[in-house]
């Protein structure tokens, strides 16, 4: 039945990101695409799929494949492609409007996707919306909590809803407080509570039912330094309790922080995918910073880091960095710099940060919001911001 | 980073993990009423953490009783003893008609919020979050049809029928709360913000309220107005529950009629616009 849905899906034609390698589509079943003997490739492909199936230990616990969403003109996703292995953490990145905020609807049974196929679990969000349901956990992108209700009312109405008798729901609303620190404001009405308690709070409500699978809509954006440091580890224990996440976010380093892969959407098209190491790589960018230890000798070190790396390198301050491709340049510039005789408290090769993968991949900042007034992402967002 | 799976240099197929765990396909018809009745309960706490929202269906009916009894009774009727005795069966229509506009405004707090989103999120019967308002609200209005009339009560308000008669009168009333209901939803559903939905609530229903028989006869209203004034609902509704609660002397024709006419009137508002909202609610999440 499975197999069959996957053959007969791979015959539709997909919307792809022009470059992008693709690397989800199945390549089994691109083989049976609009052959003439379908029914006989059909069954073959069938076969290889099924001794793919048992025989690749590949548990993508999230998968998606060629997701397309439109809301009349606007394209929110157009041919998504996504694989979360069970026990990591994917991290969506892209700016405002690129259609992060869909992908996760239609993963959490939100949103019917026009085209394209997710499972989560196993199991078909679409045809399979309520066992679907029962996997996961869903943080949306504002604290959708019940203002009006105390935070262990919110807790337990969950646990209430999710069948568990109320003793039990009442048990686990107190641990769940206990563990996100929200014991001593338990009582008090949620409206009352700071944007970093209320995010705490909407965590632990996705929380109630121990989902195998949470999805986290942007669940730092608005946040302070330090109530995002303490999400961001409550994040990391989860992950460490082998719960697989799916986070969106448009902040690098939050992605760079957490997610163990990337992939980088904009547009509603997938534009690159790899670790955050690969990502970096794969941009080619590297940062050299020097910093002498006279300040009146900045003109010497600039002047030998542009010759060196044929690029004119910035100065903030005493340190002087520019954008290399090639790391041999590094001692090449140590060589010069010894010998002019210039003392550096600051010697650096640093990988680029995503902020400037991001640009090479669209060719502008990823706090430049994309120019189509796109997606619910930004919808949403007017009309829900507290 | 454990992971190399999606971007290594000879890619696997990604493949979803086959569906393992049994987990129930669907929600049976018991879980979805405890789940509605779970969500009831959540607007009923609601109403016990904020006292303003008690206030305006507890204080403000009991203030309309009071005022239009005391200033206009006199004036109207004769003496406001009369007034109390004609007006108060009206003043709970009315009453119940506003009480409604919560069950929409709950759920546009809930959808712009992003609670309703949660709540869809969960492995719980589709229907139990609508189901769960409607409930609470059939709570709050028994409680609002008893307020007034416990204070008409007090002033003097006498049953000319017997308590069957009062029961008839509250399940319709309560009949009647659940079509209207489905109005409450469209609005909720459309309007931008709580607040919007409460300005309809006075546009929309003040005019439809007074321009009915709950504060004055038609007789006394000009003869193209008495054409409207007696096919609102409304007005057929307040006679249904003049003559279930009063009995004959206020009513001239027989009880059946209003109350036939209401149940009509209940159920094309629920015919037309239970689908109306059902629609726009699918569209808007």
């Amino acid at each position: 039945m499975r197999i069959e849905t996957v053959i007969n899906h791979s015959r539709e034609p997909r919307g792809r990101a022009a470059g992008d390698p693709s690397p989800h589509v199945p390549c089994v079943t691109s083989a049976v695409g609009g052959g003439p003997s379908g029914r006989f490739l059909s069954v073959a492909a069938a076969i290889v799929v099924a001794t793919l199936w048992n025989g690749v230990a590949m548990d993508h616990a999230i998968w998606a494949e060629g997701l397309v969403k439109r809301f009349g003109d606007t394209v929110a996703l157009d041919g998504v492609d996504l694989a979360v292995r069970g026990g990591t953490v994917l991290g969506l990145l892209g700016p405002n409007g690129a259609g992060k905020t869909t992908a996760v609807r239609v993963l959490a049974t939100l949103l019917r996707p026009d085209a394209g196929r997710a499972t989560v679990g196993g199991y078909d969000v679409v045809e399979n919306a309520h066992q679907v349901r029962q996997l996961i956990g869903l943080t949306g992108q504002y604290a959708s909590v019940d203002e009006q209700l105390t935070g262990s009312e919110n807790l337990l109405l969950i646990g209430r809803l999710l069948g568990m008798p109320r003793s039990v729901a009442k048990q686990r609303a107190r641990d769940l407080l206990a563990q996100f620190d929200l014991t001593d404001a338990a009582a008090r009405a949620a409206k009352t509570y700071s944007g970093g308690m209320r995010r705490r709070l909407d965590l632990a409500a996705s929380l109630v039912n121990r989902p195998p699978m949470l999805f986290l809509d942007e669940p730092t954006t608005g946040l302070d330094p330090r109530a995002r440091t303490e999400l961001w580890d409550l994040i990391r224990s989860m992950v460490a309790d082998g719960v697989t996440v799916l986070l969106t976010t448009q902040y690098l380093d939050e992605a760079d922080q957490l997610a163990d892969e990337i992939v980088v959407i904009d547009r509603g098209r997938v534009i690159a995918t790899g670790t955050p190491d690969e990502l970096k790589a794969k941009a080619g960018v590297q940062t050299l910073v020097v910093r002498p230890a006279d300040g009146s000798r900045v003109p010497v070190v600039t002047t030998v880091v542009s010759e060196i790396a044929q690029v004119t390198p910035e100065v903030n301050g005493h340190s002087v960095t520019a954008s290399i491709g090639d790391p041999a340049i590094l001692p090449a510039v140590v060589r010069r710099l010894d010998d002019a005789g210039v003392v550096v408290t600051e010697l650096a090769l640093r990988n680029a940060s995503l902020n400037e993968v991001f640009l090479s991949l669209t060719g502008r900042p990823a706090d430049e919001t994309a120019d189509a007034p796109q997606t619910t992402d930004a919808t949403r967002s007017e009309g829900s911001r507290p | 980073m454990t992971s190399t799976a999606t971007t290594s240099g000879d890619r696997h197929p990604a493949t979803p993990v086959p569906a393992t765990k049994t987990l129930s396909p669907r929600v049976g018809p018991v879980e979805g009423i405890q789940q509605s009745l779970t969500l009831a309960w959540r607007t009923i706490v609601q109403v016990r953490h904020n006292p303003w929202e008690l206030g305006d269906f507890s204080f403000q009916p009991i203030m309309f009783v009071l005022l239009f009894t005391f200033v206009y009774g006199g004036a109207i009727a004769g003496s406001w003893q009369d007034y109390l005795t004609f007006m108060l069966p009206g003043m709970i229509v009315m009453n119940m008609l506003f009480v409604t506009m919560y069950v929409g405004q709950g759920l546009n707090t809930d959808l712009t919020k992003g609670v309703f989103d949660r709540l869809r999120s969960l492995p719980i019967a589709r229907w139990a979050p609508l189901a769960g308002r409607i409930l609470a609200d059939q709570v709050k209005q028994a409680w609002s049809i008893v307020l007034v009339l416990a204070v008409g009560m007090i002033l003097g308000f006498r049953l000319g029928t017997n308590l069957a008669g009062l029961l008839g009168a509250t399940v319709l009333l309560l009949v009647f709360a659940l079509a209207f209901s489905w109005v409450s939803v469209l609005v909720g559903v459309v309007a931008k913000d709580p607040e919007r939905v409460q300005i309809f609530g006075f546009t929309a229903l003040f005019p439809v309220t007074f321009v009915s028989n709950v504060f004055v006869p038609t007789q006394t209203m000009p003869g193209w107005l008495q054409a409207f004034v007696k096919v609102n609902p409304v007005s057929i509704l307040s006679d249904a529950c003049r003559g279930l609660m009063l009995g004959e002397p206020w009513y001239t024709g027989a009880v059946t009629r209003p109350v036939l006419q209401s149940l009509l009137w209940a159920l094309a508002i629920a015919v037309v616009f239970a689908p109306l909202s059902l629609w726009a609610l699918k569209r808007k999440v």
